[in-house]
């Protein structure tokens, strides 16, 4: 049970390092959404999934429920997210950012 | 298979609309008292359960003075927005449309953690500006309702290297994909998987 809970817990760490990494690396602000966005959406599954688990360790009725509200988490994250990174690059392109194409200098 | 139910369920979206239209009158409803805003029943207690799901979880609570406090609250807010919920649906093919939408999550999330990782493959590959290749995708969906054409754009956007930056009510989409591994199978087969879960096939 621990070692699943340390696994989960390991990936959702890794998930967030790229995610970090990838911000810095990439060229612009479309292409910066996409670790920004995404690699938080796996990166925060597995690390609720792992809080979830670690809180079912004396199963009872109330621990379920917690471990439930926690998994809820996840759904709601999943629900805005997608929405937030959407109305980001329609500002984006409201504003007239044009976005980066290959051989261009990064920005 | 359920081809009829499929025409229905169409049919129905395309009709949809906000305000608390009439209920779909059914060809064999002899009573003339079922008509105008009436409230109807089957959306009414679905989103009493499911309303009253969500107390119970939340409050964890289980003795009567709690739970008599969210019946009554649940079947107010019930009251006021089943409508809200369930806008057009009829209960025929109301279940199916859920179950089939349900089975079409875990193939999202398989997708969703194939594209992330991915990404991830290209946020430490050493030579990643030459691996990229970000530009907008174009193309016209054929989905038709409103709740498919937000599932689909929602799930492009989840599914990593891809994320929507503009739907119009007739399903154009521009998408920015972040290179050429996740922009070209775009309408693809998650379409395909959205009509069949929404009954557009």
């Amino acid at each position: 049970m621990d070692i699943i809970v340390c696994l989960f817990l390991f990936a959702g760490l890794f998930f967030f390092t790229g995610g970090s990494v990838g911000i810095l690396r990439f060229p612009d602000f479309y292409s910066r959404l996409h670790p920004a966005g995404k690699l938080a959406t796996l990166g925060s599954f597995s690390a609720i999934a792992a809080l979830a688990l670690f809180n079912l360790h004396q199963f009872s009725l109330a621990a379920l429920l917690t471990s439930v509200k926690i998994l809820l988490l996840v759904v709601f994250v999943f629900l805005t997210s997608p929405t937030a990174t959407h109305a980001i690059v329609d500002a984006g392109v409201r504003a007239g950012l044009t976005p980066w194409t290959k051989g261009e200098k990064r920005r | 298979m359920h081809t009829k139910g499929f025409l229905l369920d169409t049919k129905e979206h395309k009709n949809f609309n906000l305000s608390p239209s009439p209920a779909p009158i059914e060809a064999d409803s002899s009573a003339p008292s079922r008509k105008g805003n009436r409230l109807n029943f089957y959306p009414f207690a679905f989103t009493f359960i499911i309303m009253f799901g969500i107390w119970i979880l939340l409050s964890g609570k289980f003795d009567p003075f709690h739970l008599t406090l969210g019946l009554i609250s649940c079947a107010i807010v019930s009251y006021l927005s089943s409508d809200l919920l369930f806008p057009s649906l009829k209960i025929r093919g109301f279940f199916g449309q859920w179950l089939r939408f349900i089975k079409y999550i875990p193939w999202l999330m398989i997708q969703i953690m194939k594209a992330n990782l991915h990404v991830l493959y290209l946020t430490f590959h050493p030579r990643m500006m030459e691996l990229i290749d970000p530009k907008i995708v174009r193309f016209r969906s054929r989905l038709k309702s409103d709740l498919a054409l937000v599932t689909f754009a929602n799930s492009i956007t989840l599914t990593p290297g891809t994320i929507t930056v503009d739907v119009s009510i007739h399903g154009d989409f521009r998408v920015h994909a972040i290179d050429k591994a996740s922009g070209d199978p775009l309408p693809g087969e998650m379409e395909e998987r959205i009509a069949r879960a929404f009954g557009e096939t």
